[in-house]
């Protein structure tokens, strides 16, 4: 792949090593990345840059950091895709609670992962979003 | 051995028998469950007569098929959700557009079955839309009976075990795949993390025994007249080869004569959350200062250190179970965020406060005060 089409993705979690192993995964599969630990750093992030993909952690500082972190990088880059990846509901049975119908509106994540995906599912994923 | 009622709503025959000679004998265990769970099949050919069985029959979960000959898939969800319909929902589709996807979610779809299906698909999906269904009616039914806040440490607490065990694996297979390297060499970076992330778990698991202590109450305790200076030198002790591999000088001061009558080991835990954070959340060449006084009747433990510090709003959060600050500071150190609340209540046995001062990169300052009766 040609640097210049290299598609940016913006990868946050909270959990440091997953960065790094999901960082090295998608950078085997030709994406640059940027990454941020933890939904505060991501929001300053978000700011600043413009990837083609964002990958979120559902629960970070909060239970629904994924979300929040959504509805700020919609409101601001309508047209780049978002995917919540997450081990909840599978692993610990913890139901995201969003209070009211009003804030599941801010549900715009454009797929839900779950998290440890083999690479290939990961990729399929990820072209499925891109319309690689 | 309890029974589920499982609806399978497709027009195809085929799907709809062949997911009931599936499901038909199948069960679902679960090491939280008392029992496994077995499933009673029934099926619909539409939308419309889904829903009649959605209200005679109370459903437990529905496998659905978004392209029905009536009213579809998302009207069916739709009718779920404004009843308030206590079901667990499995889209069965052959192609899930984005769009159907995300309303889908929103209407509170557990999950995607692609057809066609293989069994071992269909039988994982039903396995965990069940644990699922399991897990939020317990959660209910337990915030009802005022159990929710055990069951939510549970469920957070598994969390945090899988976390670490997840890393680790993450980088065993990047070394049995050989991702980046062929010297052991070029893993040594994994190799340290996975060892950061075991001395992690390795903590956890001492909380959790501190935790159980505080729980089983008073039972084990050996209340006696203890000399306070002198547990707080034996902690320093235990502390300095840690302060030293990052030069952290440790010095106390403070009134000789405290005694407090107490359980030592409870007050060797509440010392040593409190020196170890003001180690593990300090700079290179930092300094520790403890120091131990007493006025009036309450004894004074004050631990300061020279770290990094954090802001006012987190040192509202800091005292719950599983709280940590998560920044590129503290990123890399390891804890389990029960630290500072098992001390909360250790001090809390003795009907004693602690409180916390701070400024983001100058320091910390924990007070903890004891009536000493
Ligand atoms: N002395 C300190 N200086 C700065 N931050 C601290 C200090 N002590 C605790 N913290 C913050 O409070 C959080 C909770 O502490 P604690 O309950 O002891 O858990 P942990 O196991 O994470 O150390 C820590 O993750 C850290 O961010």
């Amino acid at each position: 792949m040609d640097t210049k089409d290299k598609k940016t993705i913006f990868l946050v979690d909270d959990d440091v090593d997953y960065i790094f192993q999901m960082t090295k995964t998608l950078e085997s599969m030709g994406f640059e990345v940027i990454s941020a630990c933890g939904q505060k750093e991501a929001e300053k992030k978000i700011d600043e840059i413009k990837p083609d993909l964002a990958i979120f952690d559902l629960m970070m500082e909060n239970k629904d950091s994924g979300f929040i972190l959504s509805h700020r990088m919609k409101r601001k880059h309508p047209d780049i895709p978002i995917i919540i990846a997450t081990a909840l509901t599978a692993e610990t049975g913890m139901i995201f609670s969003l209070e009211d119908k009003d804030d599941k509106k801010w549900i715009k994540a454009d797929a839900y992962l779950e998290k440890g995906l083999r690479p290939d599912q990961l990729y399929r994923e990820i072209s499925k979003v891109l319309k690689l | 051995m309890s029974t589920l009622k499982l609806l399978i709503v497709d027009d195809e025959p085929g799907i709809r028998s062949g997911a009931e000679r599936v499901l038909r004998n199948f069960s679902v265990g679960y090491p939280f469950m008392e029992e496994d769970f077995t499933f009673e099949i029934l099926t619909a050919e539409t939308g419309e007569k889904a829903i009649e069985l959605i209200e005679s029959k109370s459903i437990d979960i529905i496998l659905l098929d978004n392209k029905l000959p009536g009213i579809d898939g998302i009207e069916v969800l739709e009718y779920i959700q404004k009843n308030e319909y206590d079901v667990g929902v499995m889209m069965i589709t052959a192609y899930a557009s984005l769009d159907l996807a995300i309303k889908a979610t929103n209407y509170g779809v557990y999950n995607f079955v692609a057809k066609p299906f293989k069994p071992e698909e269909l039988k994982t999906s039903v396995e965990n839309i069940t644990k699922n269904l399991y897990l939020k009616r317990m959660t209910q039914s337990m915030d009802e009976s005022g159990e929710g806040n055990r069951f939510q440490f549970l469920s957070v607490l598994s969390h945090e075990l899988k976390s670490p065990i997840n890393a680790i694996e993450g980088y065993l297979k990047m070394m049995k795949d050989k991702q980046v390297g062929v010297t052991i060499d070029d893993y040594k970076e994994m190799i340290e993390r996975s060892m950061e992330r075991i001395k992690g778990m390795r903590s956890l698991i001492s909380d959790l025994l501190d935790l159980n202590r505080i729980e089983t109450g008073h039972k084990n305790r050996n209340i006696q007249k203890l000399d306070i200076t002198e547990i707080a030198k034996t902690v320093i002790d235990s502390f300095e080869p840690m302060a030293l591999q990052r030069n952290i000088e440790i010095s106390m001061d403070g009134d000789d004569d405290i005694y407090l009558n107490a359980d030592k080991n409870e007050i060797e835990i509440i010392l040593n959350n409190l020196v170890s954070n003001a180690i593990k959340y300090n700079r290179e060449n930092g300094k520790v200062y403890i120091s131990l006084k007493k006025k009036d009747t309450n004894i004074y433990i004050t631990v300061e250190d020279t770290g990094i510090g954090m802001s006012k709003e987190d040192t509202e959060l800091l005292f719950q179970d599983f709280v940590r600050i998560k920044n590129t500071q503290t990123q890399s150190v390891p804890g389990s965020g029960l630290g500072l609340s098992i001390t909360k209540k250790m001090v809390e046995l003795y009907k004693g406060k602690i409180e916390v001062e701070s400024t983001p990169d100058v320091g910390s300052r924990f007070i903890v005060s004891i009536p000493a009766v």
